[in-house]
């Protein structure tokens, strides 16, 4: 497609807007203080409400990282008594609990609160309104050239029940927390904690972070349908939308029905309306049912955005188009469809032969668009001119653990397999290297490509590429071994285990710690950069889509001087030279030769 | 508005909100933000949906696993009171309906009437409700779970039958509150003049979360009531 090389003077054109304020960076300022912290509080602004979620996300990443190094830290050793010469007994290799008068019991219920609040906060705080609520809020609007979200006002309500959200699953951990996994499964979460009311809070949390994430869904579909740029068709938004439209439609179809599964699982809980309760001649396995869901196709809500971000960050970074643009777009879609008729494959234990055979043969059909989507990366980086860049290691760190995670999946889906495997550390290797080694990756790596575009600052390429490796080994060398176990039959959410496990287990807690040492280094670079980092160009990577070559780095609190025409795509790398770039401000490739100039009139 | 001279202006007052409205600046007009609204109420809608789904499903369940239950708690409620309820809330749903045509067509006495009525209308279910429905229930012990204490069941299981009484109809009437909620806001939003034929999204919007509320009552009685 001909296209104009973009509006590298376009902020010259309208230098007499100057003075009104709409020109500054939203990034500025107010008078005082108070008033800047009145104005964040306050503000509708997409980009404003988005850098708050990610503090609040990667703050949320902090706890439940910590409650992760607890767990790891107690199975360094397995637990063990042993009964003295004086006839005193005497507990070893318990880490979380004073060693003085401990008992298995304590020990082991100290476990199961650690490791359920690593789950919930990872899955509920952090995952899910990770890629979305932050990168997705931030950068939807400007990549759609929108000045922002359809419903701005609704958009800072979510960001408020978030917090609310949040507090009450703070409250429900500081006051003891709870021991049911993150799964809720009935009837031990109704009757775990008997009387106490943190078990209601910490489903509350839950329930109220899915209104939060209802409304995030529902403003991005709206924002996607109507308001792109004049000239932008469906096929003309960059694929980072696509994906984040795909997790939206999850988000706003799946999330009521955990709601209405939560709120009976509270009637359950206070009055004891017998449904979940087989003493009363409720059924247990409904909850499972009810529960998956909602939570299958929210393990989609998680991998989606991170796919999202691959295929920006892959063709950016490779400056090459990217290969089969619809199929990658289609295939979201597909995922988001597919994702509904698959969650039987969480209760292959615990359901007929038919509907497991069923459920099974519908699961293999989710690695189609998952494969559809690899191998697009893959013949997008083919011949292609790569950038190593932090952001691209992160990119190619996501291609190998995304693999790895996504073919074990295949095993679990297998019946006869998981038959075997079902509630092993092969399931628990399995959902890291996607949640984690996909998703998280991918949000890192995310973070990393727009990072220039958010807080207007480079970040030191080398330290942070060096970051990477410490947490791409440090995460291999954690749940690696796990898969190993699993396979050896180590069961999942054990406090203990028989001896023959020690090395794999030491090796797990050995790479957490990598992994530790390598989200630290981030860390720093990342406050280098916002203290002392480079003042970024508009467009570093010399990318195409509108956040890059249409707005400042960072982007003025209006986001565009005037609303944006689409003129090209998003990745026609072959015909348009990237505008807004600096010379040698990023080792681009020779500039291409500009193959036609004309100028796309639309409207 | 311009085709009136000056002395006309100021004797028809300051212009009402409803015609000085301006759509939100992201917007590129009125249109295009009605446009976005609505389709943002609808999705709104599937979610409502799909929440009661759930409630469905689990009524359905529960009547494959004890039929008996809920073949004998089916007749224990008065059908008459259930369908008094319906008839009110289907009149309701006709005055929101015509709320949203007195905006378009600027009908602003009628706007107001309508929306009163809507909102008694939701009074008026839910005091059938309580009076008439949960409060003789609640007397008889006739609740959920571990509150059950109707001594005269015929089916030990129909306690299971209560409980999906109880959290339909009480997940159900949560929505009717808030319902009369947003059509006291309308009211007051009506009575300061800000809707007009330019401006009435936030009518119309409120009206489809009303008839969503009515069309899950029309499926609740049925199930509840009629079916034995």
């Amino acid at each position: 497609m001909a296209s104009i090389p973009g509006s590298a003077g376009k902020a010259h054109d309208h230098a007499h807007d100057h003075g009104h304020g709409h020109d500054d960076s939203y990034l500025t300022p107010k008078a005082s203080i108070t008033a800047t912290i009145w104005d964040w509080m306050t503000t509708v602004d997409h980009k404003k409400i988005g850098v708050m979620y990610l503090f609040a996300v990667l703050f949320m990443f902090f706890l439940g990282g910590v409650a992760a190094l607890a767990v790891r830290v107690e199975l360094w050793e397995p637990t063990k008594t042993a009964i003295t010469a004086t006839g005193q007994t005497v507990i070893t290799g318990q880490a979380l609990v004073p060693s003085e008068q401990t008992t298995i019991d304590a020990g082991n219920n100290t476990y199961n609160r650690v490791f359920t609040l690593h789950g919930l906060i990872m899955t509920f705080l952090v995952i899910i309104p990770s890629i979305p609520a932050s990168l997705g809020n931030f950068l939807i609007p400007l990549m759609l050239g929108a000045k922002d979200v359809a419903f701005p006002r609704l958009n800072l309500a979510s960001w408020y029940i978030y917090l609310v959200g949040s507090l009450f699953a703070i409250t429900s951990a500081v006051v003891g927390g709870v021991d049911t996994g993150w799964t809720f499964y009935t009837p031990y979460s109704t009757m775990t904690d008997a009387g106490h009311w943190k078990v209601v809070f910490m489903i509350l949390a839950a329930f109220i972070l899915g209104f939060s994430s209802i409304l995030t869904g529902l403003n991005f579909i709206v924002t996607v349908h109507k308001l792109r740029a004049p000239g932008m068709g469906w096929f003309d938004m960059p694929l980072f939308v696509w994906g984040m439209y795909g997790t939206s439609l999850i988000q706003v179809l799946a999330t009521p029905v955990i709601g209405i599964t939560l709120l009976l699982m509270v009637l359950e809980r206070l009055f004891h309306v017998g449904i979940f309760d087989p003493r009363m001649g409720g059924d247990p396995v409904l909850f499972q049912h009810f529960f998956w869901f909602y939570s299958h196709p929210v393990v989609y809500v998680m991998i989606l955005p991170g796919m999202a971000i691959m295929s920006d960050i892959i063709a950016v970074h490779c400056r090459k188009k990217i290969f089969g643009y619809r199929a990658v777009a289609f295939s979201s879609l597909a995922i988001a469809g597919i994702a509904f008729i698959v969650w039987g494959h969480h209760m292959f234990t615990a359901q007929g032969e038919l509907a497991a055979a069923i459920f099974s043969f519908l699961t293999f059909l989710v690695a189609l668009p998952s494969a559809v989507k690899v191998f697009n990366w893959i013949s997008t980086l083919y011949k292609a001119s790569i950038g190593y860049t932090t952001p691209m290691w992160y990119a190619l760190g996501f291609l190998f653990l995304f693999s790895i995670g996504g073919l074990t999946g295949l095993f679990l889906g297998a019946l006869s397999v998981d038959l075997h495997l079902h509630d092993t550390y092969f399931v628990v290797a399995h959902f890291h290297y996607v949640m984690m080694g996909s998703t998280l990756i991918a949000f890192i790596g995310g973070i990393h490509h727009w990072w220039s575009k958010i807080f207007g600052k480079m970040y030191n390429d080398n330290w942070a590429t060096i970051a990477f490796f410490f947490v791409f080994i440090g995460f291999n060398l954690t749940f690696l071994p796990q898969f190993v176990m699993g396979v050896h039959g180590m069961p999942r959410r054990y406090a203990s285990y028989v001896d023959e496990f020690t090395i794999y287990h030491q090796l797990s807690t050995i790479g957490s710690f990598v992994m530790l040492i390598g989200f630290l280094l981030h860390l720093c670079v990342f406050i280098h950069s916002l203290v002392a980092g480079r003042k970024a160009a508009p467009n570093p990577y010399g990318a195409l889509s509108m956040e890059w070559t249409d707005t400042a780095s960072p982007p003025i609190t209006h986001n565009f001087h005037h609303e944006p025409i689409a003129t090209h795509g998003p990745y026609d790398f072959d015909d348009v030279v990237p505008p807004q770039t600096r010379p040698g401000e990023f080792p681009l490739p020779a500039p291409l030769p500009v193959k036609q100039v004309t100028v796309v009139k639309t409207k | 508005m311009s085709s009136l001279n000056i002395d006309q202006r100021i004797a028809a007052g300051p212009p009402a909100y409803a015609d000085t409205y301006k759509a939100a600046e992201h917007f590129r007009d009125k249109d295009h933000e009605f446009d976005s609204v609505k389709f943002g109420v609808w999705l709104f809608l599937a979610t409502e949906v799909l929440l009661f789904s759930g409630l469905f499903c689990y009524y359905g369940i529960m009547r494959l696993m004890y039929p008996e239950a809920f073949i004998h708690g089916s007749s224990l409620l008065d059908w008459r009171w259930g369908l008094i309820n319906t008839v009110v809330l289907l009149c309701s749903s006709f005055t929101a309906a015509a709320a949203v045509r007195d905006a378009q067509l600027g009908r602003q006495f009628w706007l107001k009437v309508n929306l009163l009525i809507t909102l008694l209308a939701g009074v008026a279910f839910l005091i059938i409700k309580f009076v008439f429905e949960y409060y003789p229930k609640w007397a008889e012990g006739k609740l959920p779970g571990e509150f059950y204490s109707y001594p005269n069941w015929v089916s030990p299981n129909e306690v299971h039958w209560w409980g999906v009484y109880w959290s339909a109809t009480g997940v159900h009437a949560s929505h009717v509150v808030v319902g009369m909620g947003l059509y006291i806001w309308l009211l007051i939003r009506a009575f300061k003049g800000h809707f007009g034929p330019k401006h009435y999204s936030a009518c119309e919007g409120v009206a489809l979360y009303w008839h969503i509320v009515d069309i899950v009552w029309i499926f609740l009685f049925p199930m509840l009531y009629l079916i034995h």
